[in-house]
Formats: C-alpha cells, structure tokens, sequence
C-alpha cells in the first residue's frame, strides 16, 4: 500500500515534470516573439491604426504668378471608400449615406457595397462637414483616404494658362499638363512653378476683352499682354473662360484657348511684315509710292481698300490708311521667296514654341503663287495664332530679334539671345509707322495720351463656304508702348464683333479692338512703371512727313 | 524589512516563516507592474467611454487592496481551510453561474455576469480554482484509499462545470479548466492512452464549436486567413508592440492605445509594448514565469499528493491564462477574451485570482507537513 502510493507519487512527479519543461518552453517562445515584434519597429511607421489619416496622396507642387499671387494650390480633404465586406446591411448603410450625401446615387452605392471587391471609393473629395456627418452615422467598413484636392484660388482667372486635373490630380491641360511630371514629382512639390503671368495685367486684359466682347456680342475674344524684350508673357486670356475647380463641366469652347490653340486670319497687321521685309531687303525704301488709284483684279479675286484714298501713296501712307493694294503691290515687288523666307524666319509657318499643349498650327498655301502673296501681304490666305503674331511683332519692334515667348518666370536680369531677323534700322522705321498709324492712321482710337502707343489694325473676312464672309469678322489690333522705347506689346482680338449705333455700325478693328488696347494699356502702364510724359514729335518726323492727311 | 525573529510564534511571524517569499514577492511586482500599466492603458480607454480619465485606475486600486487582503488572508488558511474554502466557492460558483443563465444581462453575445449591490460579478472566475482544488481533492483521496470513487466523481464534476460553461457560453473558460483538469487526472496516474482519448474528445468539442458556433468559426477563419475578417484589434495590438520597439515610446508616449478596443484589460500587454517596449514585456513574461516555473519545481519535491494536485493544478490555470493572454497579444493564437492574471483591469478577475494565488501559498507553506502532523521529507 504505501509501496504503491510511493510509485505513484513518483509518477505524478514525473509527469509534472513534463509540465514545468512544457511551460518553460512556451514562456520562451513567447519572449522570442515579443523581441522579434519589438525588433520590427520600422513596420509600424507603415502601417497603423491612423495609416489612412496619415498618409496623403501625393502633393503636388504649387503655381504661382511672377509676384508670388497662388494660381494653383492644394487643399487637403477626405475621400470616403468602403470594404464592402466589412459593411454590415449595405443597405442600410447605401441609404443612410444617401441621406447625408444627398448628391449620391442610392442604387450606385448598393451596388459598390454589394460587389465583392475590397475597396470601393463611394465618393471623392468630401467637404469636413459632410466627412463629419458620415462619421458621425459610424458606419462599420467605410474609412477616409485623405487626398489633396487642386483648387484655383484665382478661378477662371488665367484657366486657359494655368489649365485644370483630374480628380487624380493629374495635369489635363495648360501648365498643369506641360509640366505634369514637374509639379507631380514629389521632390520638387515644396517648390512653386512661378509664371511669367501677372494677375494684376491678367485681370486687366480679360476685363476690358470680356466687356468688349459681351457689347459687340462677339463669339469670342483673345488678348496676349508680353514683355518684347524678355518675351515673358504677362497676360494672357481667351474668352468665354471656364473655371478650373470645376473644369468637367466646362464645355470645350470654354476651354479652348483662342491665344494659342485658334489660327485666324488676321488681317492688316500682317502689313507690318510685308513693308518690313521690303525695307530690310532694301526693295523699297520709307519715301517710294505705289499706286493705288484702282483695286487690282487678279484671277478671280480684287483686291480693294477699306480705306480708299484713290492715289499714288507713300509707304508711310500705305501703312497708316492700311492699303491693301499698296501692301500688295509692295509684295509683288518683294517676291514670292523673299516673303516667305521672312515669314518663316518669324515662326509664323509652324506651330508656336510655348509651354502649353495647346498650341494651332498654322494654315498658309501650299502652293504659293502670286495670288497668295499679294493676298497674304495684307493678312489673307495665312492664318495664326495670336501667339505667334504677337511674338512676331515683338520682334519687329524691339531692335529686330525674334525672342520665343514664355509662360515661365525667368531669371529677369539676363536678357535671352534671340535670332535676329530684320536691322535695328528697320526696327525703328517700323516703330515710327507703328505710332503713325495710331496718331494719324486706323488706329486712332488705341492712343492713350502720354503712354505713345503704336499699333495696326487687323480686319479680316472669316472665310465661309464659298468665299469670304464680309458680315462675320475678325477684328483685332496689336499695340506697343511706349513708342520711343518700346517695352510692351498688348494684343487684343474680337472673334465675329457687331457694329454697334456709336461705332457707326463698323466692327473693324479700329473699332472694337484699338479701345481695348487703349483701355488695357491705361490700367496697366502704371503696374508696368511706365512712365506717361510729352511725347518727342521729331522721333516719328521722318515718316510723318510722308503722309498726306485725307481729306 | 520587517525583521522577524524565528523564536517568535505569532501568527504573523508564523506565516512569514514558512509561506514561499520569492512567489509572495513575484506576485507582488506583477500586482505592481499591474497599477503601472493600467495607469498607462486605462486612461484611454475611460475618455473614449466617456468616464472620469481615472475611472479604472481609482476601481482598480480599490480591488487591488481588496485583492491583498484576500491573498494574505487566504495565504494563512490551513489545508483543511483551504479545502472548506473551495468547497464553499465552488456550490457559490455553481449557484452564481446558474443564475446567471436567467439573470445575467447580455454582454457581447454572452451571460457571465450578475449584478450583487451595485457591483458586477462574474462567478465563472471564482468556479475555476474552486473546481480545481475540489478535483485534486478527490484525486488524493482516490490515491490514498483507492476504494474511494475519486476520479469518477471528478469526471462528474467536470462534465457539470464544463456545461454551465458552455452555456454561458464561455469556451474560453471551459477549455482552460479542461485542459489543466485534464492535467490533474494525468498527474493522478490515468494511463496516457486515457489522455489520447480525451485529446480526441476535446478536439471533436472544438471542431463542433467551429461547426455550431458562428462567432468561434469566425475567430478561428480570421486566425487562419487573416483576409478574411475584421483583424482590426490584433493588427492594431501587433503595431502597438512593434511600435514600441524594444524600449517603448515611453510612458504616456503611446498613441496607438487610444485606439486600441480593451486595451486596459484583454489587450493591455500591447499597451506595455507599445510605452514599455518589448524589454518590458519580457520582464512582465518572466515574472509569470517565474510564479509558476519555481512554483511547479518546488511541488516536484512535496509529498503530499492533494498539495500537488492542488497547487500544481492552481499554478497552471494562472500560467495557462496568462500564456493564452500574451498569445493572443502576440497573435500567436485566434482571438480569445482572456484577462491577463493580476494585471488586467477587473474587480472579479483580480479577488478571483488573489484566492487562487493565496491558496498555492497556503498550500506550499512549509509549516503544512508539520502542522498537519505529517512526517517531515527526509
């Protein structure tokens, strides 16, 4: 008896050996886990109860104007998604969030919520008052993303420059899809975009071309304010405009930029070109004359004038009463391969060079007989962009290089190497016809006392089926000043104006384009520092004496 | 330190002699690291509540004082003390765990508390020991006169237990006391094809819980395949601890405590990663280790056979609860609520175990061979 009791005991004591080693060995395994979690430390940075609050999607840089004005920023807010299988009763929860998000389609949801995926977005981008409510409905399986949502603080202000993403944030058009790679990359996203744009000028330029447009019921309008020393774009508008925080529902007219992506015909201005070209291959000189006392008929077109002075006519004349028949005469005389030559050499024959993918190409003849270069001495036959003409006049006035236009904020004091088309001679014929056309010529109307503003009318026939359409026009003028030392060229286009009672019924250029350049230019002098002060008549006194005053 | 000459023959200087010191003082820094964690952990939890941020650090202090009392108490009480005791919790268990079948509110899907005079509690954890030292009881019988249908009635009692569990239901409970029971009858001798047997049974238990029981099968399927469920709180416990690193954020540094579910009871040894560090919860490890490794060895000399029996089964319900606690912390094991001993916030779990821990230190006392009269070893 105590024998056995001995035995068993023994056994018992044995077998809670194995106990001891049992749990000895399960506090062992359980330390070697414990280090091992604490020597994961760096997973935790990854992933946490508050990973979705934590992490952003990626920023993206900001864009802002020449003087540090936010055209493009970031604001973050809160996406909502769901693990439809961590969702109780979806239905349920489809109408309750239907009820505190009342934009959302009920039936959408459920659908999302019934799918056997694991994640669903339900709705992007939530105000914190609606991402409140939804918390407060606390409704398992739903979560927040925070993600950064692109806003325009200026609006439309500059949309067409500036342009507009997706809900992704990536760029879909303007800078924010040129530059798409730059502005998303997360190392660069501290460090603004700066433009070369001044929303002082920009707001400027778009007020006056929206009133224009809107009191001669224009189509549409386009204007280009530019530095034509630097080519830094100041300004820079197309309307109708569109407002980039909510660019899907903008329609494509909207959004489309008639500074850079339309080519029209432009008309008259282009005879700044044609008398520049003479005078630089020396086939004319500033005193010849040529005779326009009759329109000319050549193959199935006549060329007339607009402003019929029915004489022998100065080159001086020619351009201040805007001759066709002289400008086309004077073509004639240039050449054929001279003329093109020269308007290739301004980038006038190929799309412009810009930082926007908008950008149109020109239409000009393929096949360019005399037809074509009498027509296109006056700005018919060859259509651009106001870009490319604005940059192209740039150059005629600012010495005689051809500097490409830029949207980006440049270092200012380094002045870029251009390419030289036409003598720093030519360049100041050029200036002088350029103020006597808006002291005594078409352009009367764009003078803005003191600020000696220079510049060409630009009228032009839309071509319709059949021919040209002379009710439907395009209506534009190109400005520089100040004329002594000229700094800034302003363009200002009105896309099929209508004559109004005080215009006397005319919706050419001198009419409706010329105020706007005038007006923009009285806003804008003083931002630029230019000075207003008597003008010095002998700067102009040799071309001045050229022109006979009509009667 | 108290000095205490041998000569004196109080009942203090008594108990101080032969209770086992090095288990009083381990359980009393775990007591200690309790009052530091919940301190850390509970704060948390009580604003998320909406209570007073000390709601549970104030409720536990008050049962930890009750819980001292009744560890010392209990500690001074005589085998045959002892044995009235568990006799006398285990038909107030009993009682308590059938009323809460009709009485007992629903919480979380499950009936295991009773509402006495404005205090919750949960009699389930004071069945456990009761039943435990009432089953080494009749084991030793049976050992010392083997007419005695000892095991039989152990077997009875089990089966009884096990169900009023089950009903609760409360699987957590009833496979802890199945598996140290099933220890004891082990240790009582029961041939090991026996223990095969039950294995098997209690394997066909759990694979008809998973069949029958929808929220075992989801914990289970979560455990498995991760994907599959909402891992929400042991994701967020493994962070905390990972978070920690080895030596903490430092105490009051954590963050993600505030958004961990039961972080001052079922999850508060992620709390300690997460402010502690893992070298803190090693230590926590090693004091429970300590409590039973050193516990269990020294039984390995006793030759009373209900001390053992008693106390080893005692020592390895504490251990159990703590290893399938940090486990489930560490994610080693599916999800099962499972208070860490002495250091989890709750009043029942805290008294519950402060009688289980001072009847091991009742019943290893040195004095108890003398005392009862037995001869000395050796």
């Amino acid at each position: 008896m105590e024998g056995t009791l001995k035995l068993a005991m023994e056994t018992a004591r044995n077998r809670l050996m194995v106990a001891v080693f049992l749990f000895a060995g399960a506090f062992m395994a359980l330390g070697f886990r414990t280090i091992g979690l604490g020597l994961m430390q760096d997973v935790s940075l990854r992933s946490g109860p508050d990973r979705a609050l934590s992490q952003v999607i990626a920023a993206r840089a900001d864009i802002v104007d020449r003087n540090g004005v936010v055209l493009a920023t970031n604001l973050q807010t809160a996406s909502l998604y769901a693990d439809p299988r961590r969702v109780f009763e979806p239905e349920i929860a489809a109408a309750r969030l239907a009820a505190v998000l009342p934009e959302l389609s009920q039936s959408t949801v459920l659908e999302k919520l019934k799918s056997n995926r694991r994640f669903v977005w339900i709705r992007r981008k939530l105000t914190p008052r609606q991402m409140w409510r939804v918390n407060a409905l606390g409704l398992p399986g739903f979560s927040f993303q925070m993600e950064e949502h692109r806003v325009y603080p200026q609006g439309s202000l500059a949309a067409h420059v500036v342009g507009y993403v997706d809900v992704d944030g990536r760029g879909l058009g303007g800078i924010e899809y040129y530059f798409d790679d730059r502005l998303g990359n997360p190392a660069d996203a501290s460090e603004p975009l700066v433009l070369s744009i001044d929303s002082r000028i920009q707001h400027a330029l778009a007020d006056e071309l929206k009133k224009a447009a809107e009191r001669f019921g224009a189509a549409g309008a386009a204007g280009i304010v530019m530095n034509i020393n630097s080519g830094a774009v100041l300004g820079m508008v197309s309307v109708p405009d569109f407002d980039p925080n909510h660019a899907n529902l903008a329609s494509g007219t909207d959004r489309f930029n008639r500074a850079t992506a339309a080519v029209y015909e432009l008309g008259s201005t282009f005879k700044t070109f044609t008398i520049a070209a003479a005078l630089e291959t020396g086939t004319v000189r500033l005193t010849d004359s040529y005779d326009a006392s009759e329109p000319i008929r050549i193959a199935r077109y006549t060329i007339s004038d607009n402003h019929p002075q029915n004489r022998m006519l100065t080159v001086p004349e020619i351009y201040t009463y805007s001759s066709n028949i002289g400008a086309a005469r004077m073509a004639l005389d240039l050449g054929r391969d001279r003329q093109r030559a020269f308007l290739a050499g301004l980038g006038l024959l190929r799309a412009a060079v810009i930082e926007l993918p908008e950008v149109g190409r020109p239409i000009f003849p393929q096949r360019w007989g005399d037809v074509h270069t009498m027509t296109i001495a006056y700005g018919h036959g060859i259509a651009v962009s106001p870009l490319q003409l604005t940059t192209a006049i740039a150059a005629m006035v600012n010495g005689g290089t051809l500097i490409p236009a830029t949207l980006v904020d440049q270092p200012r004091h380094i002045r870029p190497a251009g390419r030289r088309v036409i003598s720093a001679h030519t360049s100041d014929d050029i200036r002088m016809l350029m103020r006597l056309a808006v002291t005594s010529g078409t352009g009367r109307q764009a003078d803005v006392p003191g600020y000696r503003v220079g510049g060409k009318t630009g009228t032009a026939e839309k071509s319709g089926v059949g021919g040209y359409r002379s009710d439907a026009l395009v209506s534009s003028f190109i400005g520089v000043f100040p004329m002594d030392a000229p700094e800034f060229v302003v363009f200002a286009l009105l896309d099929e104006p209508k004559g109004r009672a005080e215009t006397l019924n005319f919706a050419g250029g001198g009419w409706v384009s010329a105020p706007v350049v005038r007006n923009v230019i009285a806003r804008i002098a003083p931002i630029l520092g230019v000075e207003p002060k008597q003008e010095d008549e002998s700067h102009y006194r040799q071309a001045a004496l050229l022109i006979r005053e009509s009667d | 330190m108290i000095t205490l000459a041998r000569s004196d023959n109080s009942l203090v200087s008594r108990w101080w002699w032969t209770v086992d010191r090095w288990l009083l003082v381990t359980v009393l820094l775990l007591i200690a690291s309790g009052i530091l964690l919940t301190l850390a952990a509970s704060p948390a939890v009580a604003e998320r509540l909406g209570l007073d941020s000390f709601h549970f650090v104030k409720r536990q202090l008050v049962y930890i004082i009750a819980g001292l009392g009744v560890l010392v108490s209990v500690s001074l009480l005589s085998q045959r003390g002892v044995k009235r005791l568990a006799a006398a919790l285990f038909l107030a268990g009993l009682a308590g765990v059938t009323l809460t079948l009709f009485y007992g509110p629903e919480i979380k899907g499950a009936t295991r508390w009773l509402h006495l005079a404005g205090f919750s509690i949960q009699p389930s954890e004071f069945l456990k020991p009761a039943f435990i030292v009432i089953s080494a009881w009749m084991l030793a019988e049976e050992f010392r006169s083997p007419s005695f249908p000892g095991r039989k009635i152990s077997i009875g009692l089990f089966l009884g237990v096990a169900a009023l569990l089950v009903m609760q239901p409360d699987f957590g409970q009833t496979f802890l006391i199945g598996v140290v029971w099933m220890g004891q009858l082990v240790m009582a001798g029961m041939p090991l094809v026996w223990l095969a047997g039950f294995s098997g049974a209690g394997l066909v238990a759990l694979v008809s819980a998973y069949l029958l029981v929808p929220h075992v099968a989801r914990r289970i399927d979560t455990f498995l395949d991760p994907a599959s469920g909402d891992t929400y709180q042991i994701d967020t416990a493994l962070n905390a601890i990972r978070a920690g690193g080895l030596i903490g954020r430092g105490p009051g540094e954590g963050s993600i405590k505030k958004v961990l579910p039961d972080a001052h009871s079922d999850f508060i040894f992620a709390v300690a990663g997460e402010e502690f560090g893992a070298m803190a919860c090693l230590g926590i490890l090693a004091l429970f280790a300590v409590v039973v490794l050193r516990g269990l060895s020294r039984l390995l000399e006793e030759e009373d056979a209900f001390v053992v029996f008693a106390a080893g089964g005692l020592l390895a319900l504490f251990g159990l609860q703590a290893l399938i606690n940090i486990s489930v912390n560490l994610a080693v094991i599916p999800a099962k609520g499972m208070t860490l001993p002495f250091i989890s916030y709750g009043g029942s779990s805290m008294l519950a175990l402060a009688i289980t821990m001072g009847m091991v230190l009742a019943l290893t006392r040195r004095s108890n061979a003398r005392l009862s009269g037995r001869r000395l070893r050796r």
